[in-house]
């Protein structure tokens, strides 16, 4: 069956305008279609969808915490098998990156161990947004953040990388985890695809831009994200099985652009462009990235 | 009926299995772990048919409950202690989100220091969370109590989670005949799980867990309130109707040798077996003396208390936690039920049996002591039991 047509995360919602989150969800959504049922951790997402009296799922929804979406998933998965209900429907969770690779990693780590049959799509938008764009473990090197902030003993913003959550999930050798951009969306929905038609727990790991947090302009989200896997620096690709050698690069860019392109509109590395060397720094990080990959050791 | 040696976390055990549930998510923790244990190895061996989920933490024992509740099915878990302070902001919100799951706790001291043994603090600590509160004093209690714990907390006018508890080792561990009933009577007593509440199910979209803003967010707690009060009968009901089908009473309150006793114990717990025998040895000895067993601590049966306790000179209540700062939890829950009562009991509060320090008979004689000697005259509100106060001295001075 084709739900393409079919909305099942209503418009209407209070998410800010530019934000990449509710494209996310709604193709994500009209790709499983009606027989879903979603987990959602604490969030802008849940936020923003569900201001009671209203809510923008039309399909069964819950959010119960921050850090347990997975283990709400994993409940849920097996009541359906206690009453025979699992074949044929799909139990969704979507996380920001802040209950995904910080406070909610623990609980996605025991569902992909236990084998959950779970689709996790992960909304990385690079900060915890919905308290007002505090810095996570999955802000990018370099990013200005209300807790990484920029001063004269500190001019880099965040000091640290950027944790590899989708390399940590495919060591956990479950079935499937993919890189995917909205901007990219034919890619994007073929991963969702593929994923929905595999048993066990799959992770997915999108872009999501906030055009609040990342300070652009709300008109050039899906630009931004576009530059951010044409510079190299959010590659797409899957692996099966925690099959390393065989990562599947499913955009390889002709020619990388730099990175400055990517950076340069949005607010937060600013500050980098006093400081060049930090530019080059990153880039070599790209540079070294695509180099392990091609050429692996 | 079969009589079997079952130890308090087997009892409970069997009592998932005779309730017919459906999601078992837990996680070890002594002195809980035998339960996870035993329901492993039921279903291993096809005794049981449900879901096992050896989860990666407690927290997400209860998620996962939530998780398997709102999706319909009968859900129960077990933990103690750390495990359950652990669980604490998922306590508030399967108790928010209206979900009878049944929880079994071997009751256990609060770390630090870090101690396994019997304790009340960690139920005491999450006394507002929204749960019902079930206590045993047996193994055969700790059976009966989790059966009806699903009766009360799956009716449509209550729908909320209950906890029963039993205290660390001395039932937990501790082997006891328990007449385990037949599966059948079970069926009758529960029925079949009915679904009354919105569930997790594609055919009919419901949102669980939304953003509540402050004009209606007063109202979900009160609807809680109201649940809570609603549950004070249906606990009645569900006790009559045990004792018809079963032929083992409970009451959330329940008194031995009360009619013409001048003081009280009130207990809770597998305390209470020893206060029994010291309330025997005194009546011997010409003391009148009883004993009041509090079953169910929430909702408190305040009105059940007040008139159990109506002809008596002083209630010695017996606690076993202590919120630093004030009293034991229960002295503090029994002290307020008399707010509004005009001719009331002296009431004091004795601290023992902390991290599984034995209460013995001596104790409770040494409590009866002090409470006869407070009849008649002043007295400390708040009384330690068997602890060297000589050696705290020297550390923390004197007050």
């Amino acid at each position: 069956m084709n739900y393409e047509d079919m909305e099942f995360f209503a418009p209407g919602h209070r998410a800010c305008a530019g934000c990449a989150a509710p494209i996310i969800v709604k193709w994500v959504l009209k790709l499983a279609g009606p027989n879903t049922i979603v987990v959602n951790a604490t969030g802008c997402l849940e936020v923003f969808s569900t201001p009671y009296p209203h809510s923008a799922w039309r399909l069964p929804w819950i959010h119960v915490a921050f850090e347990n979406a997975s283990a709400t998933a994993s409940g849920i998965e097996a009541a359906l098998k206690a009453m025979g209900k699992k074949e044929g429907t799909n139990i969704i969770v979507f996380g920001g990156d802040g209950g995904t690779s910080d406070i909610g990693i623990q609980s996605l780590s025991g569902m992909a161990e236990r084998g959950h049959d779970v689709l996790y799509v992960l909304y990385d938008n690079e900060a915890y947004m919905n308290t007002g764009i505090q810095r996570s473990s999955s802000t990018p090197f370099g990013a200005w953040t209300t807790t990484s902030q920029v001063g004269p003993s500190k001019p880099l913003g965040k000091e640290e990388f950027k944790k590899p959550i989708a390399d940590i999930m495919a060591a956990h050798k479950i079935p499937y985890v993919a890189t995917a951009n909205p901007a990219f969306l034919p890619d994007f929905k073929a991963k969702v695809q593929k994923a929905l038609s595999i048993k066990g727990p799959k992770f997915i790991h999108t872009i999501s831009s906030c055009t609040t947090g990342w300070r652009h302009d709300p008109s050039k989200t899906i630009e931004i994200m576009r530059l951010a896997t044409e510079t190299g620096i959010f590659p797409l690709w899957e692996i099966e099985n925690g099959d390393f050698g065989h990562r599947k690069i499913t955009y390889m860019p002709k020619q990388r652009k730099p990175v400055e392109e990517y950076l340069k509109p949005q607010g937060r590395f600013r500050h980098l462009f006093s400081e060049p060397e930090k530019i080059k720094e990153i880039q070599k990080m790209v540079d070294d990235w695509w180099a392990q990959y091609e050429h692996p050791q | 009926m079969p009589m079997m040696m079952l130890k308090g976390n087997e009892s409970t055990a069997y009592a998932a299995k005779l309730a017919r549930v459906k999601v078992v998510p837990a996680y070890p923790i002594t002195p809980s772990t035998v339960f996870p244990e035993k329901v492993s190895e039921l279903i291993a061996n096809g005794e049981m048919d449900a879901e096992f989920l050896p989860v990666e933490s407690e927290h997400s024992a209860l998620s996962a409950a939530i998780g398997a509740a709102a999706t319909g099915v009968r859900t129960m878990t077990a933990t103690a202690s750390q495990g359950l302070a652990f669980m604490n902001e998922i306590l508030y919100i399967a108790s928010g989100m209206r979900l009878p799951i049944v929880m079994a706790i071997g009751n256990r001291a609060l770390a630090a220091p870090v101690n396994i043994w019997a304790d009340q603090q960690d139920t005491m600590m999450v006394r507002d969370s929204g749960w019902i509160h079930f206590y045993a004093e047996t193994n055969q209690e700790a059976l009966d109590l989790t059966i009806i714990a699903f009766k009360v907390s799956e009716n449509e006018n209550v729908l909320l989670p209950a906890l029963m508890g039993m205290d660390a080792f001395v039932l937990t561990h501790t082997m006891e005949p328990v007449n385990v009933p037949e599966q059948k009577d079970v069926d009758a007593f529960l029925g079949e799980k009915e679904i009354n509440y919105p569930v997790l199910d594609p055919s009919k979209p419901a949102t669980f867990g939304a953003f509540v803003f402050p004009e209606h967010y007063m109202e979900f707690r009160y609807s809680q309130y109201i649940a809570m009060e609603h549950a004070k009968k249906v606990i009645d009901d569900a006790f009559e109707q045990f004792n018809k089908i079963f032929g083992r009473g409970y009451s959330k309150v329940s008194g031995f040798q009360v009619e013409d006793a001048d003081i009280l114990f009130i207990t809770m717990g597998s305390m209470t077996g020893t206060a029994r025998e010291t309330v025997r040895k005194l009546r011997e000895e010409g003391e009148k003396v009883g004993l009041v067993k509090i079953t169910v601590f929430r909702p408190f049966p305040k009105d059940e208390i007040i008139e159990i306790t109506k002809n008596a000179k002083v209630i010695a209540v017996v606690d076993r936690n202590i919120s630093p700062g004030f009293a034991g939890a229960i002295f503090t829950e029994v002290a307020a039920s008399f707010t509004n009562v005009k001719n009331r009991p002296k009431i004091i509060d004795f601290i023992l049996g902390l991290g599984g320090r034995d209460i013995r008979v001596e104790n409770y004689e040494e409590i009866y002591k002090r409470s006869k000697k407070a009849m008649r005259g002043k007295f400390e509100e708040v009384q330690w039991i068997d602890v060297d106060e000589e050696s705290v001295k020297e550390v923390e001075g004197s007050l």
